[in-house]
């Protein structure tokens, strides 16, 4: 019977330890929400914690006029799908021969990926390949230098080594071509992991800032961390919204708007979160079986 | 089957592997050959190749850079307190959901704790700043009204340690769990039932049970966080930290950054990006052979 509360008194105690954690994880984000609603008089005076105080939306509103940052919203999730696309295709294109363990050649090629995995040129070589293609400052230079990961390269190559060869052979049996037989039968069942990948290197790119820093330089081709960056660290805001022609309330405090700031930034993410979390556990998973 | 007929049957296949092998060449092995530009006295009228060589010079610069050595301990220092403070919060955590009996609760703990790790870098900086400021930020609101002194969490480098730290478990510690809670559910329940027909309390059965099975991963992780010492992302020392504790903050990721792109010395910051990969690849070579070491003992 003392053994049994014992055991009460623990589920209880850990249960409130885990929710003060929660809350610990929750805490910034309610924090950062509270100061992109709250009034820069209240900001100012160190009111706010978690909850807004004198709520009002002018933050959201000068964020949402502002053009600028629309614009590099667009250009974030052009190059996200782009890129997203052309590494599916070339990771699809890659791993589908390499499952293939009798075919010629095969270790030499995967010799040559997984080196890449341990050994690698350095930002500064690869900045200087970046400017000698002619690449800098455009969208390619974001998208180009990462189109493979040898890390989902390989879980591809493991679940496609789970098919059972009897579907490919059957299909050959009946005529069909590798270009076929990979897109009708290959592709489709393999969805999930194309979806799981897809969403790696999606979020890979949508909070990728480090190539962004070092490849691109007009403010017209910034994506959205970069130009979140800047916001944050510069304390320029109002000077930079003045120089984007937004009207209105230029004495706001630019606390706020740098929180709603970050808030536009992360709702995308938070959008796409709950297949995140779903497939990402699953992906992790693969990726540790294998490993 | 000869040449001609083999090729005849799998073309195809061989066809799909052009463009990604053509990648790995000119975007993985392109940079490894641009690493020749360490041993050349750089500049960009003449280009990689038409640069004069110029042995080991560059090296010997960089071995007499006090900042390379401030960089090359920043980096082991900030990777060694994060491997005292990042390193056992995921397990402690993982344990803690793993006793937890209510699921709905537990699904959405998990849920929660899981956001900051699909959160950018940029995005925590812009959190870090409002969360830990000195003048307006929400801890020293709360330090003040209570009567302290503000600290300055991001401006003075010993408070800014604590930052960093703090940050890279908030960060990191949610998704860590995942892959000790996967190794938890290989548990055989059956151990805990006759550890309580034994008189085994909670405590004794976390200590007795769940933390031996979870030994192997817990070595295997020890092993490859230190076989990454030397290895350190760009983002988070260069976002969260600033000029005023560039003393602690200035790592060799960003020590590169600096001195290659933003001052234009390309075949030092060369040197410096290849020393870290060269120890690099040492110490997780030599974590493998441990590993696998270790691994054939804890299998005995």
């Amino acid at each position: 019977m003392r053994d049994r509360q014992a055991g009460r008194s623990f589920d209880v105690i850990n249960a409130i330890a885990i929710l003060f954690f929660v809350l610990l994880c929750l805490a910034p984000f309610l924090h950062i929400i509270a100061i992109s609603l709250s009034s820069s008089r209240s900001i100012m005076s160190g009111e706010v914690s978690l909850i807004p105080v004198e709520l009002n939306w002018n933050a959201y509103k000068q964020v949402f006029s502002d053009m600028s940052m629309i614009r590099s919203l667009g250009f974030t999730v052009m190059m996200t799908v782009l890129f997203t696309v052309l590494c599916m295709l070339m990771t699809i294109a890659a791993a589908y021969p390499l499952a293939k363990t009798k075919l010629k050649g095969r270790k030499i090629v995967m010799f040559i990926i997984v080196i890449t995995m341990f050994f690698s040129g350095g930002i500064i070589p690869e900045y200087m390949l970046v400017r000698n293609l002619n690449l800098l400052d455009s969208i390619w230079a974001l998208v180009l230098p990462g189109l493979i990961s040898p890390f989902y390269l390989i879980i591809l190559i493991t679940f496609l080594q789970n098919i059972p060869d009897s579907l490919e052979e059957s299909a050959e049996i009946d005529g069909s071509s590798h270009f076929r037989t990979l897109i009708s039968i290959i592709v489709p069942l393999s969805l999930p992991v194309i979806a799981t990948l897809s969403l790696f290197y999606g979020v890979g790119r949508w909070n990728g800032f480090t190539d962004t820093l070092m490849y691109i330089t007009s403010p017209e081709m910034y994506p959205l961390q970069l130009k979140l960056y800047q916001l944050v660290q510069n304390n320029m805001v109002s000077e930079l919204m003045q120089m984007e022609g937004a009207t209105g309330q230029s004495m706001l405090q630019p606390e706020s708007l740098k929180a709603a700031s970050v808030i536009f930034a992360t709702v995308p993410i938070m959008l796409v979160y709950p297949w995140l979390q779903r497939y990402f556990v699953s992906g992790v998973m693969l990726g540790a079986v294998k490993g | 089957m000869n040449a001609i007929a083999y090729l005849r049957r799998y073309w195809q296949l061989y066809a799909l592997l052009i463009l990604p092998v053509s990648y790995f060449i000119i975007f993985k092995y392109g940079p490894m050959y641009g690493i020749i530009i360490a041993f050349k006295d750089f500049n960009f009228f003449q280009g990689i190749n038409g640069s004069e060589w110029i042995g080991f010079d560059a090296f010997r610069e960089v071995f007499a850079m006090s900042d390379f050595y401030k960089t090359l301990r920043n980096t082991l220092m900030l990777n060694g307190l994060d491997l005292l403070v990042s390193f056992p919060a995921p397990l402690i955590l993982a344990i803690m959901l793993y006793e937890l009996n209510i699921v709905w609760f537990k699904k959405l703990s998990q849920t929660i704790l899981y956001i900051p790790h699909f959160i950018s870098w940029v995005i925590i900086g812009g959190i870090v700043y409002q969360v830990f400021g000195t003048q307006s930020g929400m801890i020293n609101n709360i330090v003040t009204s209570l009567g302290f002194e503000s600290i300055p969490f991001l401006t003075d480098k010993s408070d800014w340690l604590i930052t960093y730290l703090v940050v890279g478990v908030w960060q990191s510690a949610g998704w860590g769990t995942i892959i000790y809670l996967a190794a938890l559910t290989g548990i055989n329940r059956e151990l805990f039932e006759a550890a309580e027909v034994d008189g085994a309390g909670r405590l004794r059965k976390i200590w007795s049970i769940t933390l031996p099975s979870l030994k192997p991963t817990i070595v295997t992780l020890l092993i490859i966080n230190v076989g990454h010492m030397i290895a350190i992302g760009f983002e988070r020392p260069y976002i969260i930290g600033n000029t005023a504790v560039r003393d602690y903050s200035d790592v060799l990721s960003t020590f590169v950054y600096r001195i290659g792109i933003e001052s234009g010395q390309y075949t030092l910051a060369t040197v410096v990006g290849l020393f870290q990969a060269v120890v690099g690849l040492v110490f997780v070579l030599g974590a493998n052979y441990f590993s696998k070491k270790l691994a054939d003992q804890s299998i005995l």
